[in-house]
């Protein structure tokens, strides 16, 4: 098993009163799934993601990722563990600014000490994979939001890491830049990556393979599907 | 990755030029004042020192009361009142060159007092040099115009001078002073002989702008009894130590141990360097104040930066940095900042010590660089930790969220 949540729970204090954002969640990825992470705002589909990548620690509960207790890792483990086996891509793409595309994919590379002349030629092939060989001196100021978005899905595969989270990879761009995106995603997907996307459009959704819905911090529903008519049917059963 | 840190801090501090900048600025006023203020003071002890070496390194001289003691005459006011009593008398002098001729060569009575001398409608205030005519000899002083007194001037108190060279030009101008009179005290003395040029002691009274004449003479006729000291020459430098010893033997015979003292110049040397140093200390520690004020600023405008990158921050922590690579991270920065400044600054203070240079001895030493730079690197780190273990400990999601 690739990834594997155990009765996680995730409690958070707000105000005066205690939020269950993750409620006894159990959950098992297999190496090569497409997960769509779906449900309303609050429904704790967020947390799920910065959990399940480690980027931030369960109430309760374990999380085993090759089948080893990540949860007892401590925080430089577990900034390692992202670094070498976890992929992100942002809603905000959360690039350096004024540093060019090429240093921004090579930054997880930095921090994995990998030498210099491989960084580059490494960082320059992922570049190349996404489509953006031409660009990788440009900043992220000069570059469109799609092609920032190239940039980030580059630096996330950087490291070829087991799992890569996506958390609402299309939100902020344009109907076309999304669907280039999308298809860079299923790209990915039919090469036999692990992807965890959390969204809230069912139209992206519909790229994946399993549904997972949540509402209240559950797991409401977790099935396979194929296609935007599998999301509709389990969407209007759950509402 | 400690190099790729390096750049990417250099990066940081050149996104933003005019903020690094005036950050630096603190550091770079401190560092600055601290390396021009101490090569001034390092620059006077070393033009202090090279005067007294000029003077001659075998003198010594017997002075009333004791300024260099425990109770010394740079702290007590007791020892002060000591050092002005009346307690050196012409027979002493003759005891000890009498006693001591394996070790002294020479000596001379010197005692002064204040006066107005007129030539013509020319009047000067002058100090009065009281002495004995082997003064030419003890401080090699010869007369350049004319001749010193003679012993036969001391015994008879006849009233004759010797003038400076720089008073003799203050009173005659181009006028050949010699064998005409001057009033000192309603009284006419003849210019015996004009003396070369010395040059001055720096900040003290210079030679060439005193009156000498005979003791017996100063003290017949302007009602002195106060002898200031006697300077002795002692055969070589090796022997100015066992002269020390023996010379307060001597000394002993006639007065108690608190009631006169014999220097050399090395304790002299060594008085004025420890005052000296005292004041480069001061002096440094003030300015060091302004770079203290400086470290607040970097740590200030760190403080802002961390903030300002919190988001960064959460990026680089969600890809693998390890807090301590992001307490390096803004460390380095903080560091870089502030060497740079000190870098600045003692560059600035370099070109301000040769600037200065016609009008005061200053002088940078390797010393005063290499600490300048190791206050502003600590500087830099010190007030950098702050700021960087703010960054350290910020949780990937949170900076993330950061808006």
């Amino acid at each position: 098993m690739l990834l594997t949540l155990d009765k996680v729970c995730k409690q958070y204090i707000l105000g005066d009163s205690l939020i269950n954002a993750l409620d006894m969640v159990s959950l098992e990825v297999h190496q090569g799934e497409f997960l769509a992470v779906m449900g309303p705002s609050g429904s704790g589909k967020s947390t799920f993601l910065q959990v399940a990548s480690m980027l931030s620690n369960p109430s309760s509960g374990t999380i085993y990722l090759h089948d080893k207790d990540v949860t007892k890792y401590n925080e430089v483990e577990q900034a390692k563990l992202r670094n070498q086996e976890i992929g992100f891509v942002f809603q905000q793409f959360n690039l350096l600014p004024r540093t060019s595309a090429l240093d921004n994919v090579s930054l997880p590379l930095v921090y994995a000490n990998v030498p210099d002349q491989e960084r580059k030629k490494r960082s320059l092939e992922m570049l190349e994979k996404v489509g953006l060989a031409q660009r990788v001196a440009n900043t992220p100021a000069q570059l469109s939001g799609g092609q920032q978005q190239r940039v980030a899905i580059a630096r996330a595969l950087i490291n070829n890491p087991s799992v890569i989270f996506a958390d609402e990879p299309t939100g902020n761009l344009d109907s076309q830049s999304g669907e280039e995106i999308k298809k860079i995603l299923v790209d990915l997907h039919h090469e036999g990556k692990t992807i965890i996307m959390v969204t809230h459009e069912p139209d992206d959704a519909a790229i994946a393979k399993r549904l997972v819905l949540m509402r209240d911090g559950k797991v409401k529903a977790d099935s396979q599907i194929n296609g935007i008519r599998d999301i509709e049917r389990i969407l209007k059963k759950h509402k | 990755m400690l190099e790729k840190i390096f750049f990417s801090a250099i990066r940081a501090i050149l996104s933003n030029k005019t903020r690094s900048f005036l950050t630096m600025l603190g550091v770079i006023i401190g560092v600055g004042s601290v390396v021009l203020l101490t090569s001034i003071g390092t620059g006077l002890q070393l033009y202090i020192t090279d005067q007294f070496a000029s003077l001659g390194t075998n003198t010594l001289y017997v002075i009333p009361g004791n300024p260099f003691g425990e109770s010394g005459g740079f702290g007590g006011s007791e020892s002060m009142i000591e050092s002005t009593k009346p307690v050196l008398k012409k027979e002493y002098l003759r005891n000890i060159l009498r006693n001591n001729r394996d070790l002294i060569t020479d000596g001379v009575i010197m005692g002064m007092q204040v006066s107005q001398a007129k030539n013509g409608e020319t009047t000067k205030k002058v100090t009065m040099l009281g002495t004995t005519s082997n003064f030419e000899t003890v401080y090699s002083m010869p007369a350049e115009k004319g001749d010193w007194f003679n012993d036969t001037d001391n015994k008879k108190g006849s009233r004759v001078v010797v003038l400076g060279s720089k008073i003799a030009e203050e009173l005659f101008g181009q006028v050949d002073p010699i064998n005409k009179n001057i009033k000192i005290g309603g009284q006419s003395y003849t210019v015996k002989g004009v003396l070369k040029s010395k040059g001055s002691s720096f900040g003290g009274p210079s030679f060439d702008n005193y009156v000498y004449l005979p003791l017996t003479t100063l003290e017949d006729n302007l009602d002195v009894q106060y002898i200031d000291n006697f300077t002795l020459n002692v055969i070589d430098q090796e022997h100015v130590k066992p002269a020390i010893k023996a010379v307060e033997q001597t000394m002993l015979k006639e007065l108690e141990k608190d009631e006169f003292t014999v220097v050399d110049q090395t304790k002299m040397l060594e008085t004025i360097n420890s005052i000296l140093g005292m004041l480069t200390i001061g002096l440094g520690g003030i300015a060091a104040i302004s770079l203290v004020v400086g470290g607040i600023g970097i740590m200030n405008i760190m403080l802002v930066s961390v903030t300002e990158r919190t988001r960064e921050i959460g990026l680089r922590k969600a890809i693998g940095a390890t807090p301590n690579v992001i307490l390096a991270q803004f460390l380095i920065e903080a560091a870089l900042i502030s060497i740079i400044g000190g870098i600045i600054g003692m560059t600035l203070a370099y070109l301000g010590s040769l600037a200065i240079q016609p009008y005061f001895p200053a002088r940078v030493t390797m010393q005063a660089v290499i600490l300048a730079f190791g206050v502003s690197t600590a500087v830099g780190l010190i007030f950098g930790v702050a700021p960087a273990r703010r960054a350290a400990k910020l949780s990937p999601i949170e900076a993330l969220r950061y808006e």
